[in-house]
């Protein structure tokens, strides 16, 4: 296909040319081309559907406001739906499908709601799909969802890589126009650290959409020449292609950075795009203004587009998107593109200007007083209605229309803090409110300076503000004489007619649906945005939201002001959730934290399971073992019959040490620590604050002033961060050290009746029961290494505790075994600690699951009533001990043949299965290979009373219901000859 | 946000754990308070829009918790002290 419309001039590259494709279509363009000016530059203006009533549209902006042309851009894993073609930059190679459309574009099947329009008004949905109730999650929304659809997901896996980086600066200059180019020139002379970001691939702004001269050269020659002065700065970074999307606190700004996105795919080891956190100590926003259209009836055929954007076409892509045109405007600004468009030689058919007074345009048929009233063109436009001052309408012929309502000054990012824009008559715009973020100040058209000489004056004036407030002398540049036109706008926002007339393409919203809000009484803007979804599209009303609010308040009589105002929020475009993830995804989502056994239980053909950040062993399959039980009782059978060792290093440790240590863990410690022997370990309970249980583990007193504590895996860092809080928070005099030594320990437990034949061979030092009774701990040697041994038991069994430095952790793991071959030394993972601990009747994560009180462990009588502490008090308190409440018990079948089910809740024979008769549920389930049938743990009410009880375990998910017996927890050695062994 | 610690200079925000209400400093003492008291203590908050004195823990840092007076409303961070001085200079010792 030939580029018809392809006129002379602008700032493309034609001595190359690229081959892209469009639903299929082949089309040609060249480098500098936006997917939209490409294929306008091809004779193509229907680029879409719209949401809701599939109306064909084209693009009516040549930037990031557009609100109509989305694509799906590329195609396979690297399809990317919702694309705005009017910011996608051109590459050969380049594939997009159109969206929300079937069959095809042409011809979509769901423009029959355009038909139907007046059934799709504004709170429609509110109205419509209300009764029955059942019926919207299974029925309505789902057909919703499919008609209604923007672009579709390929659900393939993102082949591309992200990332997140920071970077620091002095000042922050976001938007490269006049205005930003001006401020960098500034600050960057003057020495500061300056970033310069635009979201263009091309910096300039209007300066490349625009004819005026800046001193004797074009406004875009002069933008080149400024920014080679500023790449030439070591002190100024420039990021092209880079999005500022957020002011977040204290000058930090969010950026998305487009590394790879104008590449058919990304360069070897770039990301194809960057989130930036951006830390700066002033900014300045010179992110120029949007244009807004006049709403009349049919304003939205491809074709029709904002007036500034038509001629950026014209002037930077050197695009006429129709050989016969014309303008219709409320403002001088409007006429620019009649003059630019005649003198790049495109007929302009008229000007249609909606103010009377304006000053006549030499040449051209300039039609004062007048209005379009309508529009005509199946799937563009091919002829306008004209209502003369007189009256008289008159259809003309064209298949362009250019649309100016006035230009918004880019207020978005100022209102991310909250606050309001102020409406100033003169412009008929919205500003930016006074004192709104700290330190972001506001240039060029962004603040309401309209004109190009506007735009360089406050540029410069900002970046010496923001000099001045970092005690940097200010050096300036001298600055081009520019033009300095200023205002001339005569508010008119739409054009009274019978049918619909747009206001939010993107959403289909239209002056009727406002006319229906304020009718209903959604007249305050927050209503009139959720009953109309005004502005509440991908682009967050940029185009329309002003139009909207102007038609609400000539609606009600109000001033715009007292109407209300539009307030933005970040991210100022879409982003990608991929940018914000970065390299934070699959496998790289979290750390990996390794015990030092890892290795060798890989060797071993461990199963691994994730225990927060640690992967821990969570058996070992021996050869034969098809069925993880089979292994799981084969590791619990041999550590009963002789020994098994298990990697415990995933238990928080803490050495606590100072004069007033153990003062210190009587506060945190529910039960009493400071007359534990030295040399000796106790059981320590820790409770919150209200009385909950917050953790638990064996403390050994090392020394007079030296106490290690252990933590549970899971809340190895709070416990830390809790001892913090008390040492320094509650008890700020306390001579109490602590630092956290769980990766500075490998630890082993060796658990079973030969666990004490095994260290002997290990340790340099005597451990009989004589010399090392239960519950002891010491500092001990392995061949002369410093270790540690704690005679401590979690499985019921002879058990100890062996913790070496970390670095010969593997080669301690390699030593047990090798020493315990002659007692068929097994390792047993977390599966089997499970099994044992359960059939011990030890509390572990489901019982201590922060609804448990000590009381309802069993463990009441631990909470030391003698000595304040964390948590004493409220354990106290009504509601935590009924002497009938919860209580841990024991549970079996009454039937050992038969199965229990995890969630099980328990019930009294022949009650009912409801809740009123819930006595309380299983918490942890094991099949004690052992006794040969399962066992499990629960908190029944009553239960330390109810032992010998029958009752049923059920469970209604999973339909078993299950007569069971009421025991005691401990299922094994209940009076603990086997620890004391 | 920007936390400027007392000790280590300006440090972002992502690298301190957030507590709440600094008036946890005014622990009762359990065997003397009631029951009550120490449920006012534990439970209830002031929720001011304005000023706001809040703990913070430098838990990827120096493990110093903070008491860091906030603008709940503007974010604008007026203090930031070691809480141990502040909790010392409210009378909290052993």
């Amino acid at each position: 296909m030939t580029q018809s419309n392809r006129i002379a001039g602008g700032q493309i590259d034609r001595s190359q040319t690229f081959r892209f494709h469009f639903d299929g279509l082949p089309y040609l363009g060249h480098p500098g081309d936006t997917l939209a000016s490409a294929l306008l530059a091809n004779g193509v203006r229907l680029m879409g559907r719209s949401f809701k009533y599939h109306r064909p549209r084209g693009p009516i902006s040549a930037g990031s406001e557009e609100p109509n042309a989305l694509v799906e851009l590329r195609s396979g894993a690297r399809q990317e739906p919702n694309t705005r073609a009017t910011v996608a930059e051109l590459f050969d190679g380049l594939t997009a499908q159109s969206q929300n459309r079937w069959p095809s574009l042409k011809f979509d099947a769901l423009s029959i709601n355009d038909r139907l329009n007046s059934f799709f008004t504004a709170g429609f949905y509110y109205k419509t799909f209300m009764w029955p109730a059942s019926f919207w999650e299974k029925v309505y929304e789902p057909i919703i969802r499919r008609a209604a659809g923007l672009g579709s997901l390929t659900k393939l896996e993102d082949p591309d890589e992200y990332d997140k980086g920071f970077l620091h600066c002095d000042i922050l200059i976001i938007g490269a126009g006049p205005a930003g180019l001006s401020a960098a020139l500034t600050a960057g002379r003057s020495g500061a650290r300056v970033i310069l970001a635009d979201e263009d691939f091309r910096m300039g702004g209007r300066l490349n959409a625009e004819t005026f001269a800046l001193g004797d050269q074009s406004g875009a020659d002069w933008a080149l020449a400024a920014l080679a002065e500023l790449a030439s700065l070591p002190n100024v970074r420039l990021l092209n292609r880079t999005t500022v999307v957020g002011a977040f606190d204290h000058g930090i700004y969010g950026a998305v950075e487009r590394v790879s996105d104008h590449l058919p795919v990304p360069l070897a080891g770039k990301p194809r795009q960057t989130f930036w956190r951006i830390y700066s100590k002033r900014a300045i926003l010179a992110g120029g203004a949007i244009e807004r259209p006049i709403a009349f009836e049919n304003n939205d055929r491809p074709g029709i587009m904002l007036a500034g954007s038509l001629r950026a076409y014209a002037n930077r892509w050197g695009v006429a998107v129709g050989d016969r045109t014309a303008v219709f405007t409320n403002n001088d600004d409007g006429l620019r593109t009649a003059v630019d468009l005649q003198a790049k030689g495109v007929d302009v058919v008229a000007v249609i200007d909606s103010r009377e007074n304006s000053e006549l345009l030499p040449g051209i048929r300039h039609l004062r007083g007048a209005e379009v009233t309508n529009s005509a063109g199946r799937l563009g436009l091919s002829q306008i209605t004209v209502r003369m001052a007189d009256g008289r309408t008159e259809t003309l012929k064209v298949n362009a229309l250019g649309v100016s309502g006035g230009w918004n000054p880019n207020v978005n990012i100022t209102s991310h803090h909250r606050s309001r824009p102020v409406w100033r008559e003169d412009i008929a715009a919205f500003v930016p409110g006074s004192g709104e973020i700290a330190n972001l100040l506001v240039a060029g058209a962004a603040a309401g300076s309209l004109s190009t000489h506007g735009a360089l004056v406050t540029g410069d004036e900002m970046a010496r503000k923001a000099l001045e407030g970092l005690g940097i002398s200010a050096i300036s540049a001298k600055l081009p004489k520019a033009e300095d036109a200023p205002v001339r706008i005569k508010a008119f926002w739409h054009v009274e007619g019978a049918s619909r007339a747009w206001i939010d393409q993107q959403n289909d919203v239209t002056v009727k649906d406002i006319k229906l809000a304020h009718q209903e009484n959604f007249t305050s803007v927050e209503h009139l945005k959720r009953y109309t979804t005004l502005g509440m599209a991908t682009d967050q009303g940029k185009t329309g939201n002003v139009l909207g609010l102007a038609v609400m308040a000539e609606l009600t009589g109000k001033s715009i002001p007292d109407t209300g105002t539009t307030v933005y929020r970040p991210p100022y475009t879409p982003v990608a959730l991929g940018a914000l993830a970065g390299r934070g995804r699959g496998h790289e989502f979290k750390p990996f934290r390794l015990t030092p056994s890892h290795k060798w239980a890989e060797e071993q053909g461990a199963v691994f399971v994730e225990v927060g950040y640690w992967l821990r062993t969570q058996w070992v399959a021996k050869a034969g073992e098809t069925e993880w039980r089979q292994s799981v009782d084969r590791e619990v059978l041999a550590t009963r019959k002789s020994v098994g060792i298990c990697d415990v290093t995933t238990l928080g440790k803490i050495d606590i040490q100072g004069t007033d240590a153990g003062a210190f863990l009587d506060k945190v410690y529910a039960n009493t620590f400071s007359t534990l022997a030295v040399g000796k370990c106790r059981y320590g309970l820790m409770l919150r604050e209200d009385g909950i249980v917050f953790d638990d583990g064996t403390t050994a007193r090392m020394g007079p002033n030296e106490y290690v504590m252990t933590t549970t895996t899971a809340n190895a860092v709070t416990v830390f961060r809790h001892l913090e809080y008390c040492r320094q928070v509650l008890w700020p005099d306390m001579d109490v050290q602590i630092i956290s030594t769980t990766e500075a320990w490998a630890q082993f437990s060796v658990a079973g009746p030969n666990a004490r034949n095994l260290l002997a061979k290990v340790v340099d030092q005597d451990i009989s029961d004589a010399a090392f009774p239960y519950m002891g701990a010491g500092n001990i040697t392995v061949g002369g290494l410093r270790a540690r041994l704690f005679r401590i038991s979690f499985s019921g069994e002879l058990a100890f505790e062996i913790a070496v430095p970390t670095r010969y952790g593997d080669a301690m793991i390699r030593k047990l075994m090798e020493a315990g071959a002659e007692f068929d030394a097994v390792v047993y993972g977390t599966e089997a600690l499970g099994v044992m601990r359960v059939e011990k009747g030890h509390v572990a994560g489901n019982e201590l699951n922060g609804t448990s009180t000590a009381l309802n462990m069993g463990l009441g009588k631990m909470v030391s009533r003698k000595k304040d502490s964390i948590g004493m008090l409220l354990s106290q308190r009504d509601g935590m001990t009924q002497a009938d409440g919860l209580r841990l018990v024991g549970v079996k079948p009454a039937n050992p043949a038969e199965a229990l089910k995890a969630g099980s809740h328990f019930l009294k024979t022949g009650a009912a299965a409801t809740a009123q008769n819930d006595e309380g549920w299983l918490t942890s389930l094991v099949y004690s290979p052992h006794l040969g049938h399962h066992i499990a743990l629960g908190y029944l009410k009553n239960g330390a009373s109810r032992i010998g009880e029958k009752m049923r375990a059920v469970n209604l998910l999973a339909g078993t219901d299950t007569e069971v017996e009421i025991v005691s927890p401990h299922f094994i050695d209940p009076e603990g000859e086997r620890l004391r062994a | 946000m920007i936390i400027n610690h007392p000790i280590l200079g300006p440090r972002d925000a992502q690298e301190f754990v957030y507590l709440g209400d600094a008036s946890l400093i005014h622990r009762p003492d359990g065997l003397t308070a009631s029951i009550e008291a120490f449920h006012d203590y534990t439970y209830l908050r002031a929720n001011p829009a304005g000023l706001h004195r809040e703990l913070w823990y430098h838990e990827q840092g120096d493990r110093s918790w903070l008491v860091v007076t906030r603008n709940t409303v503007t974010h604008e961070i007026t203090s930031v002290e070691l809480a141990r001085d502040v909790a010392r200079s409210e009378g909290r010792s052993k």
